[in-house]
């Protein structure tokens, strides 16, 4: 056995590559992030104005969780496909003609964000100031709609890429199990393909027609709805290449095995069947939605912390094995024989501390009545940077110390610089989410340049406002100190320098429990994917339909009111077609 | 296929702490009676003109709540780049000990109503008008007490100057319907 590196070379220049383009959007949006850090908390707010703030937070928030989450989980799943199917892509140039369009419509987009920074000349009007949830009627430049869309497709294509490899791997070898790491990769993209429809559906139809002037307006309520359809279950797509790193590689580091391979299985699968029916919970909140289907939404919410839960148990009862396997003894004891000096180990555990810490501040926001006091609040921020921005992100950092010899041929630089930024990531991040969580409480708003009021005193309910926002600052300078490290062990990493051992290459050991224990209906992934539809309709379709009817129409004018007279009553007989042929 | 005991243990659990969290909300909506913003409020048209004649914004005239019955009063709210209407001018004025309805709605983009440091929480979207019901107690003393309001959805260039207040004026300064 070869390292991956040198076994597939293409498949591993695309691996590079979009890994590349990952890191290159985390440092936009990690530079972008220090200035808000700083502006927002009045720290120092005389480099940018505020209304350019709002372009910067539009960067910051496309840049993190659109390219960088995204970019790094194609990558990543071409390894996974690639390495546990054993086999070259099906076409090198479909691969890489996905990976190009990705970074077609990124550029697309990035330069109508930063546009918004240009006041005048050949540039004005080129401007995307509208935040990464692009709610209407903010309007963008069109090539900012377009260029997301173009780089959605890039991701199907990516998806189909990846079942023909699995589809010829079958046909070869028609009664093997499919492969963990393949079973993960198809469930999380058949998951993707029903929730991005609802963003393309609210791009192609009425967002691009709308900003090039075709309709005169769009039914607001419609589309902010179609985002959220695709707004939630996006971030199941950050998590779930995160999910594959803490039953694939962590148990390995821990120097043991996965617990349990079906019991991964099951959550994935659960993941397919319920991440989608769940975007309304971001509307609790919303008017011209009858309570009846947040309660609906809020119910799927709350089964959703079932694979999460499991995910801790099964990730934790792994690397205990490990330990137990290195000579750790006792309850507690084990905790000792782990491999702590590992960057990629370490890293990945605190990412997974704090998104246990995360996690029960999701159950809050998922709570709707509860809801109401912290919604739309910097709780939600603090929420959002320990999960996306802590339990992905830093697993992804901590994972790349491991992945990067795998896919350069060369190890790492430093064991001990990649420790140190780790650790520095997780104690700026226990600083700021901590303290926007609080500051959320007494009622701070999230999305502002500035959250000083004349007519507003917050009453901190722990600690006072300016020491709140003394710790926002500070978690945020250290969480860029940790980036500049990971920057520069990234470069230094890329030249020879010192005594480097050339990747030797591993494999993945088996579960405890193989796939054999398994039953073959896991596997049947057109089953939970027509579950998954069906819950889908039930949980959306009369919302939507009553949006339509009640709110103004398609297009939140009288025009629509014909449209859907004729056209809705259409798409739903359609639909119910569909689902007779897919059940 | 096997499933080890502890995993049976902690699935069990997990599922007790899943019902149980949807048991205490739906308590709380049908015991405490904590409602949801809902589609309650209806729908007009995103235009100056036609909010003006729905029938909760004309009867608007000033600040003041305006009385409906027993202590229920009722305010409805024009939120739009980059003030709320009103609110910003001047206080949005309610007597203490009271029910209070508010009506929102927006003739531009999105925005939020939010009562700062309270659960009077809505968006503000154009084409639907959001109600929420909130109770205000009886006052501790003689003065009036003030609550910041501010939008808390990004609409704009200005959006962090978008802010207004709502008074509770003690029973006896009272000066609207009562």
């Amino acid at each position: 056995m070869e390292v991956f590196a040198n076994e597939y070379p293409d498949e591993a220049w695309v691996v590079r590559a979009a890994l590349g383009s990952a890191f290159v959007a985390l440092a936009i949006g990690g530079l972008m992030g220090l200035i808000q850090t700083l502006h927002r908390t009045g720290f120092y707010d005389s480099l940018i104005s505020n209304a350019d703030y709002y372009t910067v937070l539009t960067l910051h928030g496309v840049a993190m969780v659109l390219l960088f989450t995204i970019f790094f989980l194609v990558g990543f799943f071409q390894w996974a496909i690639t390495d546990s199917l054993g086999r070259k892509s099906e076409d090198i140039r479909i691969t890489k003609l996905w990976y190009g369009m990705m970074v077609l419509g990124s550029a697309m987009s990035a330069v109508t964000i930063l546009g918004g920074f240009v006041d005048s000349g050949s540039l004005s009007g080129v401007e995307a100031d509208v935040l990464y949830t692009f709610y209407a009627p903010l309007e963008a430049h069109p090539l900012y709609y377009m260029g997301l869309a173009v780089f959605i497709i890039g991701t199907w294509i990516a998806g189909f890429d990846w079942f023909r490899s699995w589809w010829a791997w079958k046909k070869e070898n028609p009664d093997e199990r499919m492969p963990l790491r393949t079973f993960m990769v198809l469930t999380t993209m058949l998951m993707w393909y029903l929730a991005s429809l609802g963003v393309a559906i609210s791009v192609v139809f009425f967002l691009i027609p709308w900003s090039l002037g075709i309709f005169d307006s769009v039914n607001s309520l419609l589309t902010r709805t179609l985002f959220w359809f695709f707004g939630h279950p996006v971030v199941y797509f950050w998590l779930m290449p995160v999910y594959m790193m803490w039953y694939v590689i962590m148990p390995k580091l821990a120097g043991g095995r996965l617990f349990s391979d079906p019991l991964a299985r099951i959550v994935f699968v659960l993941f397919l069947v319920l991440s989608v029916p769940t975007g309304i919970h971001h509307q609790y909140v919303d008017p011209g939605i009858a309570e009846g289907f947040k309660f609906l939404a809020m119910t799927n919410t709350m089964f959703l912390l079932l694979p999460s839960l499991l995910t801790a148990f099964t990730v934790v009862a792994s690397i205990e094995h490990g330990a137990r396997q290195r000579g750790g003894e006792g309850y507690f004891g084990w905790l000792t024989a782990l491999p702590w000096g590992k960057p990629a180990f370490t890293g990945m555990t605190l990412a997974g501390l704090m998104f246990a810490a995360a996690g029960f501040s999701g159950m809050i926001n998922a709570g709707m009545s509860i809801n109401y006091l912290v919604h739309n609040t910097l709780w939600v921020v603090g929420h959002f940077h320990m999960t996306v921005g802590t339990a992905v992100a830093l697993s992804i950092m901590a994972a790349t110390y491991w992945f990067l010899p795998k896919i350069t041929g060369r190890e790492i630089f430093s064991r001990r610089l990649g420790l140190a930024q780790v650790l520095l990531w997780f104690i700026g991040m226990v600083l700021m989410g901590n303290a926007m969580h609080r500051a959320g409480l007494a009622g701070v708003p999230r999305r502002t340049a500035d959250p000083t009021y004349d007519q507003v005193i917050y009453d901190g309910a722990y600690g006072a406002i300016g020491e709140l926002r003394f710790q926002i600052a500070l978690g945020g300078v250290l969480l860029s100190l940790s980036l500049v490290l990971f920057f520069a062990h990234l470069v230094l990493s890329s030249f020879d320098i010192g005594e480097r051992a050339a990747a030797t290459p591993d494999s993945i050991p088996a579960p405890l429990s193989g796939p054999e224990q398994a039953p073959k209906v896991l596997d049947n992934i057109r089953l939970w994917t027509s579950i998954a539809v069906v819950l889908i309709l039930i949980t959306y379709i009369l919302p939507l339909a009553s949006i339509v009817t009640d709110g103004g129409g398609w297009l939140g004018d009288s025009y629509g009111v014909i449209v859907a007279e004729y056209v809705l009553p259409a798409v739903s007989s359609t639909i119910d077609i569909f689902v007779g042929v897919v059940a | 296929m096997e499933i080890h005991r502890y995993e049976k243990l902690w699935f069990g659990l997990s599922l007790l702490l899943i019902v149980g969290f949807i048991g205490t909300i739906t308590y709380g909506a049908v015991g405490a009676g904590v409602q949801m913003v809902s589609d309650d409020g209806g729908t007009v048209e995103p235009s100056f003109s036609t909010i003006n004649e729905n029938e909760k914004f004309a009867q608007q005239e000033d600040n003041q709540a305006v009385h409906v019955e027993g202590n229920e009063y009722e305010v409805a709210v024009i939120a739009q780049r980059f003030s709320f209407q009103p609110g910003t001018g001047s206080p949005i004025q309610v007597p203490e000990d009271s029910r209070v309805t508010f009506y929102v709605t927006s003739p531009d983009v999105i925005h939020g109503f939010s009562v700062v440091g309270t659960n009077a929480n809505t968006m503000v979207i154009p084409g639907q008008i959001a109600e929420i019901t909130v109770e205000f107690d009886e006052l501790d003393s003689d003065e009036p007490k003030e609550y910041g309001v501010v939008c808390h959805e990004f609409c704009g260039a200005g959006h962090e100057e978008m802010a207004g207040q709502i008074q509770v004026v003690p029973e006896d300064q009272w000066e609207g319907d009562a």
